[in-house]
């Protein structure tokens, strides 16, 4: 059985989780081998909810095959699907399932992803997400009404230390503490100085929340430039991209994985925060490389 | 008007100089309808259909020189819904027909008579000609 | 305002293919401030529909007529001698003018030639950007006058998404201001950032029953 999450969140251990997003279509048995590869080399596997607005297999259908596997499954929920209906409705399954932790996001929109014609739904926001959590865990739903059984989830939620400008998402992750989290993942970071700063405002707010910060190895400098472009709250450094132009044909992987380990290196012996959350999508199995070479594994 | 070219011809400019190309004694294609205008900013999107509607084959506005109009702005403008004229006909399915926009001096009647054969020699050999014959 | 867009003609085509004589009918206020449904645009749309037509051969009557609106029942009523002589009436005005329109002479159909999109206000000459959602509900008081309903892509209360891109733009279009930046700004210019830090309980999106219905308070 895998240590629960918020008793791995309460000792001073370096935090360390990973994303598993869902594949496409009702065949899993390449998630489970995801599964079975990171379950025991992780804190707890972090399940994507219709990652980048594209229709998936579900993250609550994916935690349960973590938790069947004896791995530790994080439930992410947007709020772009679902209204408060079913959100709490969705809560109230997954913990009476056994699954006890969640991210709590907006949500990419739906113009980014495969459905363009979709309604989105953003009846709640992440702020709202997470009070409405804690209502759930209070014994009541967002109405007032009782419930039969309350659920106790250990409640995280995300952060971007990089946009521009940073100031209004500084409000919006100050309104989240406030509402209450356990932990806090970051957008991909690369500069480590400006983790160092976001987790100085962090801990103005909150001394005990734990901050993991976002790693996204970055695999060549064509990869480097798109997402400097296109992926919001993003920034490479330039000195990053140029050590990858100098890396020979070929052996990108292996530099964005050696880039990687060499930031979480930095992080966990510079204490600058509490822990790491590795997002490697379409690469699930060269997680274990990173680890190795940061000296995690 | 079934074939014509109208030519809305704004009294500063095109005006002047269509009248001096007859007294210079120049000719031009004689399909040409000129009508005077005040201003080439005068013509509006709705003039230039209702000469398509009563058959014409194709429609110049003619205006000032860029910087010269009377009124300032008003050969911009024309420019403008000329170009415009230009995407409805394309969405009616009306492409063999023109609607062009052509900028002149009072003094440049052989610019004048230019445009005019010009759109006319376009005009017929348009496959869209054989249409306005129907 | 309300902001309207005109359909495309094959579309617009299409909704009169079984249909000979045809009311053309702008309205003169909103939809003709923003060039979709006015007179001019009345005229235009007429004429493309007869050379479009006598381009295949079919022939089509048109008649034009314009009311200053068409979602008042009183001022449509001039119309109704011009639209007892036609096989249907192709409505350039709003959502409400047509549906005004449809019920007033409910044995002709009344098609619309625009797709209304937003309530909203004209940045620069020809450009129209959405203001207001209609919640029924609103809150800009507290937000620098900024709606975060409409002006946020996600509609969002308690701030941005983390999708802001580089300088304040939209996670959906670098064309696009991010509400809540603009939000942002607007209440540090005031000194009212602590209504940025307030925490905005989920909206009541029941504020207006739908299908809505607004009753005058009376003396």
């Amino acid at each position: 059985m895998a240590t629960p999450f918020r008793e791995t969140l309460k000792t001073k251990k370096f935090v360390v989780t990973a994303e598993a997003a869902p594949g496409k279509g009702s065949n899993v048995a390449k998630t489970i081998e995801h599964i079975e590869l990171l379950k025991d080399k992780v804190d707890a596997l972090n399940v994507t909810d219709n990652q980048s607005s594209v229709m998936r297999y579900p993250s609550v259908g994916v935690c349960l095959l973590i938790k069947e596997h004896g791995g530790e499954p994080v439930l992410q929920i947007t709020c772009r699907d679902r209204n408060r209906l079913a959100i709490q409705a969705d809560l109230l399954f997954a913990y009476s399932r056994g699954i006890s932790n969640v991210l709590c996001l907006t949500g990419d929109s739906v113009d980014v992803g495969d459905h363009k014609e979709a309604k989105q739904v953003f009846d709640l926001d992440s702020v709202q997400l997470i009070h409405l959590v804690h209502t759930l865990s209070s014994g009541k739903d967002m109405a007032g009404n009782e419930l039969d059984g309350a659920v106790d989830f250990c409640i995280g939620t995300s952060a971007s230390p990089s946009s521009d400008p940073l100031e209004p998402q500084l409000i919006k992750v100050e309104k989240k503490l406030r509402a209450g989290v356990d932990f806090i993942q970051t957008q991909a970071v690369y500069d480590l100085d400006e983790l160092k700063r976001f987790t100085e405002f962090v801990r103005k707010i909150d001394q005990d929340v734990k901050i993991l910060g976002g790693i996204v190895p970055v695999i060549g400098v064509k990869m480097a430039s798109y997402m400097n472009e296109n992926v919001p709250g993003i920034f490479i450094p330039q000195s990053l991209i140029d050590e990858l132009a100098e890396a020979p044909k070929g052996t990108g992987v292996a530099k964005g994985i050696e880039m990687a380990a060499r930031l979480i290196r930095q992080i966990k012996e510079q204490n600058v925060c509490d822990g790491v959350h590795i997002m490697f999508i379409g690469r699930e199995d060269r997680v274990p490389e990173i680890l190795e070479a940061a000296g995690l594994a | 008007m079934k074939g014509a070219i109208v030519a809305f011809c704004c009294q500063h400019s095109a005006y002047p100089a269509a009248d001096l190309a007859g007294k210079l004694g120049l000719h031009y294609p004689e399909a040409v309808r000129i009508v005077r205008v005040p201003c080439a900013g005068r013509v509006d999107v709705i003039h230039i259909l209702r000469a398509f509607e009563k058959g014409a084959s194709a429609v110049l506005v003619m205006g000032c020189e860029d910087g010269a109009c009377h009124h300032i702005t008003g050969n911009i403008r024309a420019g403008e819904r000329v170009k415009h004229c230009q995407m409805l006909l394309k969405e009616i399915g009306l492409e063999g027909r023109s609607a062009v926009m052509v900028n002149l001096s009072p003094n440049a009647p052989h610019k004048f008579v230019a445009a005019t054969e010009e759109t006319t020699k376009a005009t017929s050999q348009s496959p869209g000609r054989q249409d306005d014959n129907r | 305002m309300i902001i309207a867009e005109r359909k495309s003609l094959e579309e617009i085509r299409q909704e009169l293919a079984p249909y000979k004589r045809v009311l053309v009918a702008g309205c003169a206020t909103c939809v003709a401030v923003c060039w979709a449904g006015g007179e001019k645009e009345v005229g235009i749309l007429a004429s493309e529909l007869r050379l479009a037509r006598d381009a295949e051969g079919n022939e089509i009557v048109t008649s034009e007529a314009t009311v200053e609106r068409q979602c008042e029942k009183e001022m449509i009523e001039e119309l109704s001698e011009q639209v007892a002589q036609v096989d249907a009436v192709l409505s350039l005005a709003c959502g409400a003018g047509v549906q005004t329109m449809a019920e007033r002479f409910e044995d002709k159909p009344v098609l619309p030639a625009v797709n209304t999109t937003f309530i909203g206000m004209p940045e620069t000459e020809g450009l129209w950007v959405e203001m207001c959602g209609a919640c029924g509900d609103c809150l800009l008081d507290r937000t620098g006058g900024v709606c975060p309903m409409v002006r946020c892509a996600k509609g969002l209360l308690n701030g941005p998404c983390g999708g802001t891109r580089k300088g304040g733009k939209c996670e959906i279009d670098p064309d696009k201001d991010c509400g809540w930046v603009l939000i942002y700004r607007r209440l540090e210019k005031q000194g009212r950032l602590d209504l940025m830090r307030e925490y905005y309980s989920p909206k009541n999106y029941r504020a207006v029953k739908r299908p809505g219905r607004v009753q005058a308070a009376r003396a």
